[in-house]
């Protein structure tokens, strides 16, 4: 079993739903160490996406991503735009002209799109920052995957560990990102980022175990 | 036609602000504002920043800099999906001490390369700035910073021949001699002095033809500082 482009639309479209759901969270979030835009940028973004796939549903998985990516990078402001837009565009290329995308397949999306994010915002892991929750998510995708785990098993042990992830940022002292201007007293906060990363790969989750 | 600069700012205004200034001291260099976002508001936009770059490219290239993390990260995006990335560089430099600087060198007609150099080497503010004399390239390998207490003094005036004294050109011409030395040099002319890197700074100092002016260096290339600078100054500040 592999996952189509229609797979992939619902999955992006539980995305949007799960951010516009929390939005007032991630704000609530971002406003304690960040400038208080994170939830509201997230959920504008989803919502143009949801716009776009309502004009044409793209072909593929990789098609599906690209307009994910290109939407998100003109319509998030702040960081989260390029970084999120950057992991999808990504993501993307590696997936490709392919029609469906198995574990491995999804995985090695994955991987790319992590890869991109790193190297966009140059953060390291313990900065709290969605690095945080995406370096074990795409880690865990891999190892499932490695098992020879379906797309819906690959992205429910991705979304575990990026859950796990998120929570660890909160004892942690703010490296990168606006929260880095806080200092110490950015500890004792959960990373809106993480947070975002976190819901956004459990909605793909729950989808995929659904189909 | 001059490389082109764009100005990637989380603030319409500062953007607009900074093409402003560099409209004065470099004319003929194209450089576009991408500030703010679309709809209003603080933030960076990648559609603008594009659209700006596109504006600003003449056949020369584009440099662009930028004021925080986030605009950085936008500029990077738009260069990397331009049809040929490597006619755009995003530049590590101060926001308005770059930007001046590389519209100076713009200006001067230099290329992209050299442009981003300029931007690159750029210091804030007049106030020392030991480390940025060493980091920049042209083969110097001391590796190691020197106390400032016991190395050697150097101090010298001159009088300003060139027409346009300490103007844009002159100034970050004076900043790219003292490439890879490892001496802090300072100017002083009226009364005002200014680290000899920073362009804005020395032309903050006024120096017109005809000026005297003071330099002051400290460190193991302070003698070479000095010299070169001079040299400078009796080509009358031609690159």
């Amino acid at each position: 079993m592999s996952c189509t482009a229609r797979e992939v639309i619902a999955a992006v479209r539980r995305g949007a739903e799960v951010m516009s759901a929390h939005r007032d969270e991630l704000v609530e979030l971002d406003r304690a160490i960040g400038d208080g835009d994170h939830g509201e940028n997230m959920d504008r973004g989803f919502r143009a996406v949801v716009a776009q796939l309502e004009l044409a549903e793209p072909p593929t998985p990789g098609a599906v991503l690209k307009l994910v990516a290109t939407t998100l990078i003109s319509s998030v402001g702040g960081a989260s735009g390029p970084l999120f837009g950057t992991a999808f565009l990504r993501a993307a290329s590696t997936a490709g002209d392919a029609e469906s995308l198995d574990g491995t397949a999804l995985a090695a999306s994955l991987r790319a799109g992590v890869d991109g994010v790193v190297a966009r915002g140059k953060a390291e892991p313990e900065d709290k920052t969605m690095i945080d929750a995406l370096l074990p998510a795409v880690r865990a995708a891999e190892e499932s995957a490695g098992r020879g785990g379906e797309p819906a098993a690959t992205l429910s042990a991705a979304a575990e560990a990026a859950e796990v992830g998120a929570r660890s940022t909160v004892p942690l002292v703010a490296r990168k990102g606006r929260a880095s201007y806080l200092g110490d007293r950015s500890a004792g906060h959960l990373d809106p980022g993480a947070r975002s990363v976190a819901l956004l790969l459990a909605a793909f989750a729950d989808v995929e175990g659904a189909e | 036609m001059p490389v082109g600069l764009v100005i990637v700012s989380h603030s319409d205004a500062l953007a607009r602000g900074v093409v402003e200034l560099l409209g004065q001291l470099a004319p003929d260099v194209r450089v576009e504002p991408a500030g703010g976002m679309s709809a209003g508001g603080l933030g960076t936009d990648f559609e603008a920043t594009s659209a700006a770059l596109a504006d600003a490219e003449t056949g020369a290239g584009v440099v662009l800099l930028y004021d925080l993390g986030s605009a950085r990260m936008t500029a990077e995006l738009a260069v990397e999906s331009l049809p040929d990335p490597d006619t755009a560089v995003v530049a590590e430099a101060p926001l308005v001490e770059g930007a001046v600087a590389a519209a100076a060198s713009a200006q001067g007609g230099d290329g992209l390369k050299t442009v981003v150099d300029a931007a690159e080497r750029a210091v804030g503010g007049t106030v020392d700035s030991p480390e940025q004399a060493t980091t920049a390239a042209e083969g110097t390998d001391s590796g190691t910073q020197s106390s400032v207490t016991t190395s050697p003094r150097a101090k010298q005036d001159l009088v300003l021949r060139n027409e346009a004294g300490l103007h844009a050109r002159p100034a970050a011409l004076l900043a790219r001699v003292l490439t890879g030395l490892d001496a802090e040099v300072t100017v002083t002319a009226g009364g005002n002095s200014a680290d000899a890197r920073s362009v804005l700074g020395v032309m903050g100092l006024g120096a017109r033809k005809g000026d005297r002016i003071g330099l002051q260096a400290t460190g193991p290339d302070a003698e070479s500082a000095l010299r070169r600078v001079t040299e400078l100054a009796d080509r009358d500040f031609e690159g």
